[in-house]
């Protein structure tokens, strides 16, 4: 138990070191004052309030998809729906922040719940297709992605849509329903409370409720919940739709926090980032903040280099490609790990010998 | 005969092999082995004590920690299976290595593909290589037969000239007989003293005693992963073989009581199933078991028993007939609806269906009552009180693990399987369907596990008893079917006056009772 | 309702059914080589759009479209072998291992264009090359046949000719013979000597080298640039299209002209008084749509076996 954790953590410092070291050796190639653009890239984010509250607001997307994320690869789904799942959750707030007049704390609930549960039924669709044809969940949600994201189009383009906005653009938000912000000098918001908040429930509902406990031997070992008498289609239905209602929530208070219209023309691509993070957390919700944090870190910290210095903010995307794959590379210290098992019974051989020879 | 074997060379020697698994688990620690040339070599002892591991490091498929191997008296390395195929060492394998869609030639040259214009396969060709191997060592078999479609003792079959094809001079056999009927067995026997006769040297991995007196020259005994000395077959008994096996004289003769059959507990009806292979696996099979009650299903693998289990505990749905336990339909219901009828089961393959192998010792053993109410705080899981249950039966079942919080991947096959029995026996059953319950682990935990049922029959619970081991199911039950071909061939109310010969007959469809036996018996 | 059935049966949707299907088509069959070896590669959309970038610089760079089609399909070669290698050697889940090279590719061409030529999302300053069209010499003659296939770019015809190579590949030759035994029971395959893993890292580079010439013919043929995220999500379909023409060869192509068509119709709809947002959609809505059908089918079969074997 203690050895593996012990190893799990070296392998995340090698991957985080290793990109690390790759991001260093491409800066230093492009740019023409590397010294420059990696003191943006690294110190330059912590210098300042502003940075940091960056960092943080950023943060609230990131754990809500990564908590969806790490749902679903929990139950051993490949359900790559949380980018899908994210966008409608905010145009259906935004449908609810822009229609009803209701008083602050009230409005900004339902439309989190209304967000919530657009994206959870967003996801039902690849869950059902599993669970009753055993359709592949990872092909469907891909394409549930751009569907949802045309739809969302759609509904803000026909109904919410703002002609006099310059730009497109749905009309304002309700005031009522934006969340407040928490942190003078800053953009951050209550959404990052909403996200701590949903971190300690998806925690508990993971590892101390009975639905959570079905949720991960599924993932497990499926013919053993099976044989075990868990209903598996169950759990392959509400495990997505869960994460589906994460992603959508998230998309919502990331609207209500972050914007005073709906804007997004594009997927923010925030579903990926919840991949990247879960991956990162190993499934963990109490780990998704810290590892949502650091992805927050390299993003602000990308963008900084790129507004200062000639390096482009995309170099962001190597890292995380290169962290990803060693996170999860299992024969990345397999080596020193082996040899450490080998050592340890060999000991505990002889000390069982010594004491036959000496019984 | 002495003096011949004696002047016979060593053809091949492994020395000092130590194996040790990642998982923590040793092997193999110190083994010598040793093979002459034209033998046939046993190495025998328990599930668990060494042997696969260390045919698997002679076929390259594992490397050791430490040790070498020397073959005709030169230290070779074995980096793969293809090194080993190299050095003329071919392996049967107890799972058959076949692709189940190909035909017997084309997994037959798979790896070493007769070509046309140097570029395409030549399948013409591959058929005919086929037929000159199966006829040079007197192993028919139909080149364009889609494997799938074949029968196991086929199946062997190619696997034998797969190893023969390639060039092999030394076999390796893992547990040959284990699938085979006893025709089968013996056209293998003699195929391989054929084979013998040629100038093969055969390793023979075996825990049939019989079958190792019958056929090797000599024996390596393997216990604990430690070896226990080389013996001439002939001068070595039964007996004494079975004592340096399990390191004393095996006494798994458990005491038990005469039953005391009570009320019915299950009843099937007429009970069939059919797989979407066009073939009844079950066919209309009734049977009764009563409370305080073993009854045994003897069979030879795959004869239908474990989908009769499947259909029993919910896992598959009948395709026709019914099921009935305590008087209720149960034919349709699910695992979870089965379950709560108080009826427990034992599966077949623990690390499929048993166990979470990722999951801890706790996790593992409430997967069948986390949702009951006791276990609950209304949302919440009550943890502590699961850690109580769990570290209770940990302590009962003399589980030998660190902690219940350890990973049960970590533990041994006999330890994981006392896991799966401290969850089904615990759960206050009034049926147990225990399929296989004491396959492949050691003699320690298969003692524990067979009283334990004992015990529980003693207490009145049914038990149905689905074995492939004949003495386990004739020491335990009280009541004996025989399975065939997905049918109930015999059945006997007293258990105790069968023997193991009268039983054999049946296992293999030499001999079934007429309807009106069957039935008659069963009345009664 | 008139139009549109003219609209599908006019010669010049036919064209535009064989121009669009041409990049799934390439995916696709990556796919099932991957897939039939045992190792999906879903990396397919982050290959392609990776060789569609260098596809574009190579030929900009050196004035030969040729010479970006080889690039294109080296670098589509080499993220194969690099998938290969995390999912191989270090063991990572492939699948989270091709997301990673999504990801990458998705910022990463962003950053290289940008590096190379200044450019932002589009490479406006490359002056890039087309690889050809080609007039098929008697059949552009006749009629409805010539306007449907003759005067398509080279890929195209390469893509259809592909069909048929991975046909002979997977069912005549013996490396083929070879990926399907270690897709179906690698065990069976490595107990004889066959290196599993030599066979999987063969497959996942012609996975790639399908990926990187269906690249090559997004940005130097059904377009002459790159813009970002350009393959979307062609890659993923072609995941689809694979389930959809169950692994066959010949399934597989029709399967690929079947969301060709839905993608070909949504260009053509835009003519016609439906939102222009469900029109995007169609081509994805038709694929989930046609894993629908397909499961369906798959699950009635058993069930209707079963159903026969009813006593």
């Amino acid at each position: 138990m203690v050895r593996r954790i012990f190893f799990e953590t070296a392998r995340t410092i090698v991957a985080i070191g290793a990109a690390f070291l790759l991001a260093l050796i491409i800066i230093f190639s492009v740019s023409e004052d590397p010294g420059f653009a990696l003191y943006h890239f690294i110190v330059a984010p912590l210098t300042t309030m502003r940075y940091i509250g960056n960092i943080l607001e950023m943060t609230v997307p990131f754990i809500f998809t990564g908590l969806a994320m790490s749902m679903m690869f929990t139950a051993k789904q490949f359900n790559l729906g949380a980018e899908g799942g994210f966008f409608i959750g905010a145009v259906g707030a935004t449908a609810v922040a822009i229609t009803f007049e209701m008083p602050p704390v009230v409005l900004p609930f339902f439309a989190i719940l209304a967000g919530g549960i657009a994206g959870g039924l967003g996801s039902t669709v690849p869950a059902v297709l599993k669970a009753k044809l055993n359709a592949s969940e990872l092909v469907s949600s891909l394409m549930l992605n751009f569907i949802l994201f045309w739809f969302g189009i759609f509904l803000i383009n026909n109904y919410f849509r703002d002609e006099m906005a310059g730009a497109m653009a749905s009309y304002r938000l309700n005031p009522d329903a934006r969340l407040f912000r928490i942190l003078p000098g800053t953009r951050l918001h209550f959404g990052f409370i909403i996200a701590l908040l949903f971190v300690v429930l998806v925690y508990l509902f993971l590892f101390r409720t009975r639905w959570g406990y079905a949720i991960r031997m599924t993932g497990q070992n499926i013919k053993f919940a099976e044989y075990s008498g868990i209903n598996t289609t169950a759990v392959i239905i509400y495990s997505q739709i869960i994460g589906g209602f994460l992603a959508g929530i998230g998309g919502a208070v990331e609207l209500l926090g972050m914007y005073s219209r709906f804007s997004w023309f594009q997927s923010p691509g925030y579903g990926w980032d919840g991949v990247i993070v879960a991956i990162m957390a190993r499934n963990n919700p109490l780990l998704i903040p810290i590892f949502a944090i650091f992805l927050g870190y390299l993003r602000i910290g990308a963008d900084v280099m790129a507004r200062f210095s000639d390096v482009p903010s995309e170099v962001v995307a190597i890292i995380q490609g290169i962290m990803i794959v060693l996170v999860t590379a299992e024969r990345l210290l397999a080596g020193w790990k082996h040899r450490v098992v080998v050592r340890e019974q060999m000991k505990l051989e002889e000390l069982k010998n010594g004491g036959l020879n000496n019984g | 005969m002495e003096v011949y074997l004696e002047a016979m060379e060593e053809i091949l020697r492994m020395e000092s092999i130590t194996k040790v698994y990642p998982n923590g688990i040793v092997a193999n620690k110190n083994v010598d082995f040793s093979v002459r040339k034209g033998e046939i070599h046993a190495i025998v002892g328990e599930n668990g004590a060494g042997k696969s591991t260390l045919m698997k490091i002679l076929f390259g498929m594992e490397q050791p920690e430490e040790g070498e191997i020397k073959l005709k008296g030169e230290t070779i390395n074995i980096s793969s299976p293809s090194a080993a195929i190299r050095y003329g060492i071919g392996m049967v394998h107890q799972h058959f290595m076949l692709v189940p869609s190909l035909t017997v030639a084309e997994n037959l040259v798979m790896g070493i593909e007769p070509k046309r214009n140097n570029f395409f396969f030549d399948y013409k060709k591959a058929v005919q290589m086929t037929d000159e191997v199966s006829k040079k060592y007197n192993l028919s078999i139909d080149p364009k037969a889609v494997v799938d479609t074949l029968a196991v003792g086929k199946k062997q079959k190619i696997e034998i000239l797969k190893a023969l094809v390639r060039g092999a001079e030394i076999l390796i056999l893992d547990e040959p007989t284990a699938v085979l009927t006893p025709q089968e067995t013996k056209e293998l026997f003699e195929e391989l003293i054929n084979l013998k006769n040629q100038g093969f040297t055969i390793i023979f991995i075996s825990h049939k005693l019989k079958e190792v007196k019958q056929i090797t020259d000599r024996l390596t005994i393997l216990r604990n992963g430690r070896s226990m000395g080389v013996h001439d077959t002939k001068n070595t008994s039964e007996q004494e073989i079975s004592r340096l096996m399990v390191g004393r004289d095996v006494l798994l003769k458990v005491e038990k009581e005469p039953a005391k059959p009570g009320k019915t507990v299950l009843k099937t009806n007429q009970l069939s199933y059919y797989s979407d292979a066009d073939t009844p696996v079950v066919k209309k099979i009734d049977m009764d078991i009563k409370t305080g009650q073993i009854l045994g299903i003897a069979g030879v693998e795959g004869n239908g028993q474990g989908e009769l289990v499947d259909l029993l505990t919910g896992m598959k749905k009948a395709s026709g007939g019914h099921i009935l336990i305590h008087g209720k339909e149960t034919t349709e219901l699910s695992v979870k609806e089965v379950r709560d009828m108080k009826v427990s089961h034992i599966p077949e393959d623990r690390m499929i269906y048993g166990v979470s192998g990722d999951g801890s010792i706790e996790e593992n053993l409430i997967s069948d009552r986390f949702d009951e109410k006791k276990y609950n705080i209304r949302l919440l899981m009550n943890v502590k009180k699961l850690t109580e249950l769990a570290k209770q039966l940990v302590a009962d079942y003399s589980i030998r693990c660190a902690s219940e919080k350890q990973q049960v991947r970590m533990l041994s096959g006999g330890n994981i399987q006392k896991v799966v029995v401290a969850r089904e026996f615990s759960s206050e059953p009034e049926l147990i369907i225990a399929n296989q319950p004491t396959r492949g682990i050691d003699v320690g935990s298969t003692e524990f596990i067979r009283k334990q049922l004992v015990k529980l029959r003693d207490k009145g619970t049914a038990v149905l008893l689905v074995s492939a081991d004949l003495n386990e199911v004739l020491e335990l039950s009280d009541s004996l079917m025989v399975m065939y071909e997905g049918e109930i061939v015999a059945y006997f109310q007293d258990a105790s006056v069968v023997t193991e010969m009268e039983l054999g007959l049946y296992m293999l469809g030499l001999k079934r009772m007429s309807e009106k036996e069957l039935g008659g018996v069963m009345s009664g | 309702m008139g139009s549109l059935f003219d609209l599908i049966f006019s010669t010049t949707f036919g064209y535009s059914v064989l121009r669009v299907t041409t990049p799934i088509l390439f995916a696709t069959l990556g796919a099932m080589i991957s897939i039939k070896a045992g190792v999906v590669n879903i990396s397919m959309e982050g290959t392609m759009l990776t060789a569609a970038l260098t596809g574009v610089v190579i030929s900009g760079y050196t004035g030969s479209a040729l010479a970006g089609l080889i690039a294109a399909v080296l670098i589509g070669m080499l993220l194969g072998l690099v998938l290969a290698y995390f999912a191989l050697n270090l063991k990572t889940n492939i699948i989270l291992a091709a997301i990673a090279i999504n990801l990458m590719a998705s910022g990463g061409t962003i950053f290289a264009l940008f590096v190379i030529s200044g450019d932002r999302g589009i490479s406006s300053s490359i002056n890039s090359q087309m690889l050809p069209r080609i007039i098929i010499p008697i059949i552009d003659r006749i009629p409805v046949l010539g306007g449907i296939f003759s005067n398509h770019n080279v890929l195209t015809y390469v893509s259809l000719l592909s069909v048929v190579l991975v046909y002979i590949l997977l069912y005549k030759t013996p490396l083929g013979l070879r990926i399907r035994a270690v897709g179906e029971n690698s065990h069976a395959a490595e107990s004889v000597g066959i290196s599993v893993r030599k066979v999987q890292y063969i497959s996942l580079i012609m996975s790639g080298a399908f990926a990187g010439f269906g690249g090559a013919y997004m940005s130097m043929g059904y377009v002459s640039r790159f813009s970002t995220d350009m393959t979307a999500g062609r890659g993923f379909i072609a995941l689809a299209a694979e389930a959809l023409g169950m692994g066959r060869p010949l399934g597989v192509l029709l399967a690929s002209l079947l969301f060709g068509a839905a993608d070909a119709l949504s260009t053509s709809l835009q003519r016609f008084r439906i939102p222009s947002e469900f029109v995007q959609m169609l081509p994805y809505l038709v694929t989930i749509i046609g894993l629908i059908i397909y499961a369906v089918r798959q699950s009635n079969a058993t069930k209707r076996h079963k159903m026969e074997d009813r006593v």
